[in-house]
């Protein structure tokens, strides 16, 4: 059952402060941790006198006291394994301790001779290393007046959730026809199942790029050749980004061991390896000749790729990984999304001049914010998505700061992406689902659900023509789906629009 | 103890502008666990901005009360540095089980309380400190197992053992979990009180 395996995959003790930072990755399994065995192997330590977690009925039995000491007889002790914040905790097994609690305070009035002065200031020691302070001495207490309940036929609504098998349609027909079925399924093995790393980029050329751990793949959609671009040799350095520049000629990579590396594609050659960050970079985007990368740090740097001194500035917005980058498609904005939950929207600024502050901030996700995406057709729109303790969906107007929208998703964002070709989004899902869902602007009403990934989506990314968007998972695949496919007709006057641009960029790197 | 005024960043911070600080924190941290656990419904819930963060406090009026009258008790214990854990059961309406148990650990530094001047640490350093541990405690729900059942919740306050119990307030038993797992989670310092968090759960029997 999903809910169980959820639960199961989920549940783990874990002193790691900085796991618990990383919301987004499947903590793994570990063996009980010794205080644990010692619980199983010795039995009764210290325990709160006569509770079970029962009402008042219970506590009038019970002493002001919250004893801490254990039965002097029955020759048990106190486990030896003393508390250090975030160490071994020891936690008392409760089903065992009540029995000989009990039979000591049946007995305990006949033989108070029994324990010496000496074992009693032992005891008293241990109680307030276990506790931090002297339990004997303190008193529970408790606001009486029943706790407050929620009104009657509240059911948590996190239970339904996490448990959904199918969202319900959206009651109105489609009207166009969505492929429910990917195009065509590549294989991604090794790809690393990591939310805040953003692992796959189409480019212009119809390159699509993917980076299984540490190395680089293209894949061309029309002659279907793979070419391995790169591979990293340092052992355990793995690919955490990659963007294509706009002609698609180069492609940024970023690694785990802070580098922003740039490769020519044609001549399967590094051009340059840029190093700035001292943390893995995350989240890459380019304006033009400005390279902009995240990392886990929370700091972007801008890098000017034609110049030797690359690092022309710092954002400094955030203060965990930047895993959502992406300027704005006039180059006027570049939006920033952090596992700190925040978004960042920072004007483009040019001149070195003192620090740079963001002109918007959104505090509304309460969740990492990796799916960032800019609408292609209104100016100033911001879409946002975030991670599994937050769900929704935001639309923004970062010129007034205003939340144009927001929507339940039920599941965590990795990605988000405008449609070229209608007036659409298509965002990426985790658990439980692991679909992406076609959602109409402004309406915000749900077009199509593709499903078929058998596990949380990490990335998606956008064919050139607009038509196709694929999307990379950790099941290790990469489906292409033919979901922005446009009418005939139709295309035929976006291609009479379009205008092949000249590029500036060709003449100015060496 | 003459001082009444909440310290001010320039002034540094004083004993009772410490237990202010640190009784909305338990206000906020409360809300933010009601609603991310869902103990009340999401609708009954709005939107603040509070240590640069946007935080969900409930709008239902005797839930409001119950929690203001906690937070006025806790800060006249904090400014008397005689509270030493606030402990937020959530359990079962059926049978009354333990669920789930949010530990606050306060450390008081009972100097404080000698006529010193304010401690030298600015509010925003604080307020960072504090907006990671509510960060925290709303990411735990990537690891909190579900609450299938509708739960109540419930405050336990640890004080020492001489207090006085004021009215409304009875005496209680620790309601620890049988068979838990324990989470530590970050702490934040005023200099004055030290809050340690800690989320212990039911661990679950499936294999």
């Amino acid at each position: 059952m999903a809910v169980v395996k959820w639960t199961m995959a989920q549940f783990l003790f874990e002193a790691d402060l900085q796991g618990l930072l990383k919301l987004d990755t499947p903590i793994p399994n570990a063996p009980p941790a010794r205080w644990q065995r010692k619980a199983k192997e010795s039995g009764p330590g210290p325990s709160p006198l006569g509770v079970s977690p029962m009402k008042p009925a219970n506590r009038s039995h019970s002493s002001s006291k919250t004893p801490s000491k254990t039965p002097g007889k029955s020759g048990s002790k106190i486990q030896s394994t003393p508390t250090r914040a975030g160490g071994d905790r020891y936690i008392p097994n409760r089903s065992t301790m009540q029995m000989d609690m009990a039979s000591f305070l049946l007995t305990k009035e006949n033989d108070p001779a029994e324990e010496s002065p000496t074992k009693k200031e032992q005891q008293k020691a241990w109680a307030v290393n276990l506790n931090g302070f002297d339990v004997e001495e303190a008193k529970i207490l408790r606001l009486s007046g029943k706790p407050q309940y929620a009104p009657e036929g509240y059911q948590n609504n996190l239970k339904v959730l996490y448990s959904q098998k199918m969202t319900p349609g959206s009651s109105r027909k489609n009207s166009r026809y969505v492929p429910s079925m990917p195009d065509r399924i590549l294989d991604a093995p090794e790809i690393r199942n990591d939310y805040y790393l953003n692992l796959i980029d189409w480019s212009s050329r119809n390159f699509l790029a993917v980076a299984l751990d540490n190395s680089v793949y293209l894949w061309n959609d029309v002659s279907g050749e793979i070419i391995q671009l790169l591979q990293i040799e340092h052992p355990d350095v793995y690919v955490s980004s990659l963007s294509w520049i706009k002609e698609g000629n180069y492609l940024a990579v970023g690694t785990s061991n802070a580098e922003v590396q740039l490769w020519d594609v044609q001549q399967q050659k590094r051009l340059r390896n840029m190093t700035s960050h001292c943390a893995r970079v995350g989240s890459l985007s380019w304006n033009s000749y400005i390279l902009s990368s995240g990392a886990r740090t929370g700091h972007i740097h801008h890098h000017d790729v034609r110049v030797a001194e690359h690092h022309v500035a710092t954002l400094a917005g955030h203060t965990q990984e930047v895993c959502g980058l992406e300027w704005s498609l006039d180059g006027r904005y570049l939006a920033s999304g952090g596992n700190d939950n925040l978004v960042n929207v920072w004007p483009c600024a040019q001149g070195g001049s003192g620090d740079i502050s963001p002109v918007q901030t959104f505090t509304q996700h309460q969740g990492a914010v990796k799916a960032v995406a800019w609408c292609p057709w209104q100016m100033n729109v911001l879409a946002t998505g975030g991670g599994t303790s937050d769900r929704h969906i935001r639309i923004w107007n970062v010129c007034s700061g205003a939340c144009l929208s927001s929507v339940d998703a039920h599941s965590q964002v990795c990605s988000i992406l405008w449609s070229t070709n209608y007036k659409e989004f298509i965002s990426g899902h985790g658990f439980a689902q692991n679909q992406l869902v076609i959602w109409k602007y402004p309406s915000m009403t749900k077009i199509a659900e593709l499903q078929g990934h058998t596990a949380r989506i990490l990335n998606l990314t956008m064919s050139p023509d607009g038509t196709t968007v694929a999307s990379a998972a950790a099941d290790e695949t990469l489906r292409l789906w033919r979901c922005f496919e446009m009418d005939p007709i139709k295309k035929k006057e976006k291609e009479k629009a379009n205008s092949a641009k000249p590029s500036i960029i060709h003449q100015s790197i060496r | 103890m003459a001082q009444n005024q909440l310290g001010r960043e320039h002034q540094g911070i004083t004993l009772r502008g410490s237990a202010e600080l640190v009784a909305e924190f338990f206000s906020y941290g409360i809300n933010s666990i009601l609603y991310q656990r869902g103990i009340y419904p999401p609708e009954t819930f709005t939107r603040v901005q509070k240590y640069g963060l946007t935080l969900l406090v409930t709008t239902d009026s005797e839930l409001t009360n119950y929690l203001n009258n906690v937070t006025e008790q806790m800060k006249e214990w904090l400014y008397k540095c005689i509270v030493q854990r606030l402990v937020v059961v959530i359990s079962s309406i059926e049978n009354n089980e333990v669920l789930e148990r949010w530990q606050f650990d306060i450390e008081c530094d009972k100097t404080a309380k000698d006529d010193n001047g304010p401690r030298e640490k600015s509010q925003k350093a604080i307020q960072d400190e504090i907006r990671s541990v509510i960060r925290q405690i709303t990411a735990t729900v990537t690891f909190l197992p579900l609450l299938e059942s509708a739960c109540a919740f419930d405050l336990l306050i640890y004080t020492d053992k001489d207090l006085a119990v004021p009215e409304k307030w009875e005496e209680s038993g620790p309601q620890f979990i049988t068979n838990s797992e324990e989470v530590r989670l970050r702490s934040f310092t005023t200099t004055i009180h030290k809050v340690n968090t800690m989320v212990a759960y039911k661990r679950d029997s499936v294999p």
